[in-house]
């Protein structure tokens, strides 16, 4: 049996409405007790003195790649999830697209199995077909029993419409959703940034904003058509005006269709590659500055239903290439929750209970992640301890991830995060 | 569709480019300002008049390596003449004959020419960007021979130069209204072209106004967006009526990717031919970066015609790149090497 109180903290937990001075007491991986400060005794329990710092539940992270099995020069479970517990999250869903993709039962489960060495929670997202080729639709109930919590090609998006239509109907059956990285590849052959007067004037090809968005929309009109109220579409990385657009229309039309941006379209935009900066090259591309205006207002606006961070670790040596010829994807996740505060929550002026709500509640809602994403008593032991208003400095050379690829190096961040604790163990301590 | 914000919210600023990070290198026309720029055509001036056994003193056995990812002959060769002018020992490297068949990177490539003794280099590539990699990698001066669809810098030099040289007495200072009431018009793959880049930076600078002339496959809008002074003008004729100098592109096959052109229609509407010539610019200068494709963007009557300066442009590349070169290697890092 294994305990831990947290006192003197104050609890911040929107899905239960609690915003004020508590203690918390942590037993066996749950939350055991919850009561006002001083009143619950220690009784020699391992204790954590939280005086001066946020107490809310650990972040989740809903779409992460960790790259094991098969690309362990990039980063491996237990270092992706060692980045993860010093960003504040206690839980990230892994992407398939591992070599070989994760397509299967066994690979599902090899990735939870205590040998990975993680240092929090990590929940397989399977494939949606069979080695993401867009053809064949895998067992998806056998891949749910095996832990996957939702379905998805990431990456290489299911074009055909009999394919995704199938799989959106295949996974409501089971309960889970359907997860489209959302580009029409055809309109992006050879394309290494958005396409705008940015891409025009460095010469490379440019991705169009009808790429994510005319998918979405096909998404969407299969979604309409299947009429299932089970059927959950739910968009990745959104990063275009349009697209969040179809968003909002299909949910004002009554469709379950979720959407999650990540960090750096709230922030950056396709001025940012500045002179072929790999590190700000990712898919889908940072847009033009009315774009990410877009993502910023519907963030603020309530459209958007997570953060995410697409966390794609890269070697150094594949980013020192020229811009075409490198990876797409950026680290993220040691940097979420810094560039939240201090965006959203500081300078844009959503309340610290909605960003976190947007890192930690919502995407547990999405993911269907049950006693997760809160903290009341019964719920998992999944804790983030906080200092919301420390102004850091990001060191990308300090990472926990095997690698640096981050375009937030030397960025300020705002908000420390003092422990990360997973099912009750402490995860991360920043001392 | 509604893309634009109700609120005006403060956003991250993009940071200032560190480059280029040696004071020598040429990687862009935006590196340089008009003091620059008429300094580089005062020593093209001087060195190609200077005695050619007092000129190859000056960088005497000085190393600089050639460094071409794509096949060249006006520049490789102007750039290798002009580096042995002055008296450097060039060495010309080719990815076809060399390590980087074997898959040697970019960066490691730049490295090994480093420790070999070369003191600056010239980098021709099929990627865009490919010398920022380099010279952020070496920190040696480098100068864009041409990379990929983006910039081509010298050759914009040179054409400036072809240009002073008719339409203002070969004037060598310029300021920001030498080229006022200028007008030239670029025609034909815009997109795929890293002259019309380099053009459309420089020109405008000294008050020139540049058209844009193509068919929307190879000239998007946002073309007009690259910078000031630039303007779309799709009717060939109506282009050339208001020009003083037209520069003709080739197609660039190789970097067409999939791209259909129906090349019948494209000559009717953007071939420059002697009739079309004699009737809407009977004085305009012709230019042509080369190579030409005889019967395609240019007919040969007008390649060799009266207008053409096409081989003076040639001839000017020698001059400018001796410039270059020497500015390279002689322009000091500030404080020692990084």
């Amino acid at each position: 049996m294994t305990a831990l109180l947290i006192r003197g903290g104050h609890l911040i937990d929107p899905a239960a409405g609690v915003d004020g001075l508590k203690d918390i007491l942590l037993k066996d991986g749950r939350v055991a007790e919850i009561a006002g400060p001083g009143k619950l005794k220690s009784n020699g329990t391992e204790t954590l003195d939280a005086t001066g710092f946020y107490v809310a539940p650990g972040l989740i992270d809903m779409h992460v790649h960790l790259r094991e099995p098969g690309q362990t020069y990039k980063e491996t479970i237990a270092s992706g999830t060692a980045a993860a517990a010093a960003g504040g999250f206690t839980a990230v869903a892994a992407m398939p697209n591992t070599i070989p993709v994760n397509d299967s039962p066994e690979t599902t489960r090899w990735m939870q199995a205590p040998e990975r060495g993680a240092a929090i929670r990590v929940f397989p997202i399977a494939a949606a077909t069979r080695g993401s080729k867009g053809e064949a639709l895998n067992d998806y109930a056998a891949l749910k029993s095996a832990g996957a919590v939702a379905v998805t090609d990431d990456g290489h998006p299911i074009l055909k419409d009999n394919i995704m239509r199938e799989a959106l109907a295949a996974a409501a059956r089971v309960g889970l959703s359907v997860i489209q990285h959302a580009e029409d590849t055809r309109m992006t052959q050879g394309a290494s940034m958005n396409l705008g007067p940015m891409s025009f004037k460095l010469g490379l090809r440019g991705m169009p904003v009808e790429a994510e968005s005319g998918l979405v929309e096909r998404d969407i009109r299969l979604v309409t058509e299947l009429r299932d109220s089970r059927v959950h579409l739910h968009v990745a990385h959104t990063s275009t005006a349009a697209a969040l657009a179809a968003v909002r229309q299909a949910r004002r039309n009554g469709l379950r269709v979720t959407c999650e941006v990540a960090p750096h379209h709230l922030l950056l935009t396709d001025e940012h590659v500045g002179q072929y900066n790999t590190n700000a090259k990712m898919n889908p591309p940072l847009r033009s500055a009315a774009d990410r205006d877009a993502m910023v207002e519907a963030i603020l606006d309530g459209v958007v239903d997570a953060i995410a961070t697409d966390h794609a670790p890269h070697a150094v040596h594949e980013k020192e290439v020229e811009f075409e010829n490198a990876p797409n994807g950026i680290t993220g996740l040691e940097t979420a929750l810094g560039l939240s505060l201090r965006w959203l929550h500081k300078e844009w002026k959503m309340p610290l209970g909605r960003v976190l709500s947007l890192l930690s509640a919502q995407p547990a809602a999405l993911l269907n992640l049950k006693g997760r994403g809160t903290l009341t008593v019964g719920s998992f032991a999944d804790v983030v301890v906080l200092d919301p208003k420390a102004e850091w400095i990001y060191h990308a050379r300090e990472t926990k991830s095997k690698s640096r690829n981050t375009p937030f190096d030397g960025w300020t961040m705002q908000g420390k995060v003092r422990w990360t604790i997973s099912e009750g163990r402490v995860a991360y301590s920043s001392q | 569709m509604n893309t634009t914000a109700r609120r005006k919210l403060k956003t991250p600023a993009v940071e200032a480019s560190p480059f280029p990070y040696h004071p020598g290198s040429l990687l862009s026309c935006n590196d340089l300002d008009l003091d620059e720029v008429s300094h580089i055509l005062g020593r093209a001036t001087e060195l190609e008049g200077q005695d050619p056994l007092v000129r190859d003193r000056i960088l005497a056995k000085r190393r600089v390596a050639l460094l071409f990812y794509e096949s060249s002959t006006r520049t490789r060769t102007s750039f290798e003449l002009a580096a042995k002018a002055l008296g450097a020992d060039t060495a010309l490297i080719s990815s076809l004959s060399s390590s980087i068949e074997k898959g040697e990177s970019l960066k490691d490539t730049g490295l090994t020419l480093r420790a070999l003794g070369a003191e600056a280099i010239i980098l021709r590539h099929n990627s865009s960007g490919a010398p920022w990699l380099l010279e952020a990698e070496t920190r040696l001066p480098v100068l864009n021979a041409g990379d990929g669809m983006h910039e081509h810098p010298t050759q914009a030099l040179l054409d400036l130069r072809t240009m002073l040289a008719h339409l203002r007495d070969g004037v060598d200072t310029v300021a920001a209204d030498t080229l006022a009431g200028v007008t030239v018009t670029i025609v034909g793959d815009i997109l795929h072209s890293r002259v019309a880049r380099s053009n459309m930076l420089l020109l405008p600078r000294m008050g020139a106004r540049v058209l844009l002339c193509g068919p929307k496959e190879l000239l998007p809008e946002m073309a007009a967006h690259a910078g000031p002074g630039i303007q779309i003008e799709r009717d060939f004729n109506a282009a050339l009526r208001q020009s003083q100098a037209v520069m003709m592109l080739r197609i660039q096959a190789e970097r067409l990717a999939g791209l259909q052109l129906d090349l019948a229609e494209y000559k009717a509407n953007y071939q420059l031919t002697g009739p079309r010539l004699a009737e809407y610019a009977p004085t305009a200068l012709v230019l042509h970066p080369g190579p030409i494709i005889r019967g395609l963007e240019i007919t040969a009557g007008v390649a060799d015609g009266a207008q053409s300066v096409i081989l003076e442009q040639v001839r000017n590349g020698v001059a400018i790149r001796m410039a270059v070169v020497e500015r390279a290697l002689m322009t000091q890092m500030q404080g020692g090497r990084a």
